[in-house]
């Protein structure tokens, strides 16, 4: 019993360990988003490419989707747009942008020379909608599931890894999900 | 006259390291300008996260910032603008965090860890000392026989 008790020290040291050890693979980059389970924020905003034209969070209920913060000041955003591209063609599920803190003429001319991605474009010129999703960064993406709820975050660029890796199986559980509710 | 300018020099650097980015906000009053840069100066630039929303020059920190400084004009109470920013961008803005079941590991540990070396600090000098009382008598026997070794030795 006394000779347990000396190696309570060894115990406690390899707990903490542990605990740093894994700290060490954490990214600092990554956080954890606190609206993940909460529905998109309503916003009432322009659509980019027609002034005048408003889209509501209520527009993006209904079909599992993914929401995109992009901005022409944002080389990540280049970056990440060849592939969302990609996706767009493969209409697996609709691609919204969030055109964020940018100039309107300086966006559509983008679009027009690259490609254009994106179902529906809002114009988030002072970046409120960008500040109610907890964005701190372009690009930054939100999977919202059929009844408009945020499911997943997100940030950084995506590419080819990411979004076989960790996005396209949320999508497919997402979209089993909508399913089942539309049957029942 | 070196000693004064060095001291002149001094002064202005340290002037220079507290300035702090200027907002063109105005206040409704100075109470409200103290609240809010307090505020402010207790919740973390979510995207360079190793500083606080004042010292921070990027946009998501000056948008921030400025919505801290509205919200206390407005009269709204800390309580609430620390709920709208952890509601957006979690709990990992705020430079002190709560209390609460996931963090009382992080505001008791060091108390619990110090609490633990101190007790094992307080057995160990006990057991010692118990040692030692016990130790300095040797019995008839044990000094016989010290004395022969020692003689043995002696030869």
């Amino acid at each position: 019993m006394k000779k347990l008790v000396l190696f309570i020290p060894l115990v406690v040291f390899l707990g903490m360990g542990v605990f740093l050890y894994k700290g060490l693979f954490l990214n600092p980059q990554q956080l954890d988003s606190a609206l993940e389970g909460k529905p998109i924020p309503a916003f009432q905003l322009e659509v980019l490419e027609k002034s005048g034209e408003t889209v509501t969070n209520e527009t993006l209920k209904g079909k599992v989707g993914l929401l995109n913060v992009w901005a022409t000041w944002c080389p990540s955003c280049k970056y990440e747009h060849p592939f969302l591209m990609t996706l767009a063609r493969q209409k697996i599920l609709p691609i919204y942008g969030i055109n964020y803190r940018d100039d309107r003429p300086l966006a559509i001319r983008e679009l027009s020379r690259e490609g254009n991605p994106y179902a529906i474009n809002i114009y988030d010129h002072d970046g409120r909608l960008g500040l109610d999703l907890g964005v701190y960064g372009a690009p930054e993406s939100f999977l919202i599931d059929h009844k408009g709820i945020i499911r997943y975050r997100y940030a950084g660029p995506i590419d080819r890894n990411v979004w076989k890796d960790t996005l396209y199986p949320m999508v497919q559980q997402l979209q089993a999900e909508a399913a089942k509710d539309g049957a029942s | 006259m070196k000693g004064l300018s060095a001291l002149v020099l001094l002064v202005s650097m340290v002037s220079i390291v507290n300035a702090t980015p200027v907002d063109t906000y105005e206040f409704k009053s100075v109470d409200n300008q103290k609240r809010a840069l307090s505020l402010a100066h207790s919740l973390r630039c979510p995207q360079c996260q190793n500083q606080n929303l004042i010292d921070s020059n990027s946009p998501v920190a000056q948008d921030l910032r400025l919505e801290v400084y509205q919200m206390v004009d407005e009269g709204k109470g800390d309580d609430e603008i620390v709920e709208f920013m952890t509601s957006r961008y979690g709990e990992f803005v705020l430079y002190k965090p709560r209390m609460e079941a996931k963090t009382y590991a992080l505001w008791l540990g060091p108390v619990a860890l110090l609490l633990f070396g101190g007790l094992i600090g307080f057995f160990f000098i006990r057991k010692q000392r118990i040692a030692e009382a016990t130790n300095q008598e040797l019995s008839t026997e044990e000094q016989e026989e010290l004395d022969r070794l020692l003689k043995r030795d002696a030869k």
